[in-house]
């Protein structure tokens, strides 16, 4: 492994790795922003060393994805201490967290496999406060005799929260969600999709073809095209535009958003005459836009970083029935116009 | 402009009786919803909790209560095909979260 630059020799050899992310970490981390190789972005769950550490070094717990593990171990430079990387099947802290295998349980067992109270002789453990969702410090105090300090939200602020004697400040605990966080996330949701583009184009190819109930494939070049562009245009508006705008669009359901710039790239489409050629498909067009649009959204709310399960399942209880409706009377319109 | 979401629909429930004040749910909390007052836990921010189950965890007295899960629509409905609580699939599997 590229990032290990030594070892410790104690009663078992522990790995140093380096606080310096090299090539082909970012391109790693760009790939798996791509979803690319994601699900197998992992480093072996474990004790890993920064630098010289001995035993009054600070211990901090970690996820198996190498993305957490590369950022934790970069905002370390410059210390010595010691990684404790949990088993998460490589899936990052906070989701981890809330499938409970960044869990109590796993945070036992490895304290306990690489007996770290032979290795510091505090008793302090540093755990990223997102994972609070699985792990339970008082459960984990009276199993192991480890005080769980929770360190702040991002690794970044770690220095500061060490020099605070281990208090995370109000601001190190809120967990926000700026415009690059928001940016970054949306490329996933894309690629996770695209196998289903490629059958919706074949079928909107096909549809496209029919005229006046007779197929021709002249109709379908000329007129599949218009078509493809609502939807990409549609599916890009609640894919990147909404998450990107979130904060600016004036309704709080995900669903609402997705709907209001749907509907707005739609007329914005129709004003360059690029719909259908009667009232009719210009409706199912309009009504299928602003379907996938604020179906698209909703999915963000999984991305995001502020959404409750009452909340998701309230907004869905109102807006996949019109997500439905919208969907269906577009399409239904937009295909009896294909053989009339 | 603040990103909140929905109002009036988490489903958090602090018991002030058992409360010691510890002010473990202050720590673990991402959104401020707690704040300790007078030696005890008090919730300041209820619409900002987005019931990921932090503080129930780290409550040693047992004092709070949420339908804790994952806010995220592709979950809910995976969840409703399947037959099961709300879920992302990452189990293995190709998505998650």
């Amino acid at each position: 492994m590229n990032y290990i630059t030594g070892q410790i020799n104690l009663k078992t050899k522990i790995p140093i790795v380096s606080t310096i992310l090299n090539f082909n970490d970012i391109k790693g981390a760009i790939k798996a922003r791509w979803d690319i190789n994601r699900n197998n972005y992992n480093v072996k769950p474990g004790l890993y060393a920064i630098g010289s550490p001995d035993s009054s070094s600070d211990v901090f717990v970690s996820a198996n994805y190498k993305l957490s593990f590369d950022h934790l171990r970069k905002n370390l430079n410059g210390l010595n201490a010691w990684i404790l990387v949990l088993d998460t099947k490589g899936i990052n802290v906070w989701c981890a967290a809330g499938k409970g295998t960044f869990g109590t349980k796993e945070l036992v067992s490895k304290i306990k496999e690489f007996a770290i109270e032979t290795i510091v002789e505090h008793k302090r453990i540093i755990v990223p406060q997102l994972g609070a969702v699985g792990v339970s410090a008082h459960e984990v105090k009276s199993e192991t005799g480890f005080n769980i300090k929770y360190g702040p939200v991002k690794a970044s602020d770690i220095k500061d929260f060490l020099k605070n004697n281990y208090k995370a400040t109000q601001k190190h605990r809120t967990v926000d969600f700026p415009f690059f966080e928001r940016l970054k996330l949306t490329p996933v949701e894309i690629v996770g999709h695209l196998k289903y583009f490629l059958f919706v184009f074949a079928l909107m190819f096909i549809l496209s073809g029919f005229s006046e109930a007779t197929f021709a494939v002249n109709n379908s070049w000329n007129y599949s095209l218009i078509l493809i562009a609502n939807l990409c245009s549609a599916y890009l508006v609640g894919a990147i535009l909404t998450p990107v705008l979130l904060p600016f669009i004036p309704v709080k359901e995900f669903a609402f958003k997705g709907l209001i710039l749907g509907l707005l790239i739609s007329v914005f489409i129709f004003y360059f005459n690029l719909m259908g050629n009667n009232l009719i498909e210009n409706i199912s067009l309009f009504l299928i836009n602003t379907a996938i649009a604020s179906f698209i959204a909703m999915n963000f709310t999984g991305s995001s970083t502020f959404t409750s399960l009452s909340g998701v399942k309230k907004e869905m209880r109102l807006f996949v029935p019109i997500q439905i409706l919208f969907f269906a009377t577009g399409l239904i319109m937009w295909i009896i116009m294909r053989f009339v | 402009m603040s990103l909140s979401y929905i109002k009036n629909v988490s489903t958090l429930e602090l018991d002030v009786e058992k409360c010691t004040g510890c002010s473990m749910c202050v720590t673990v909390c991402p959104h401020n919803v707690f704040e300790i007052a007078n030696r005890k836990s008090r919730i300041v921010n209820k619409d900002l909790c987005m019931e990921c189950g932090a503080c129930v965890k780290n409550c040693p007295e047992n004092a709070l209560a949420v339908k804790s899960g994952v806010g995220c629509a592709a979950g809910i409905l995976l969840g409703y095909i399947r037959g099961t609580e709300p879920t992302c699939g990452c189990d293995g599997d190709s998505d998650c979260c």
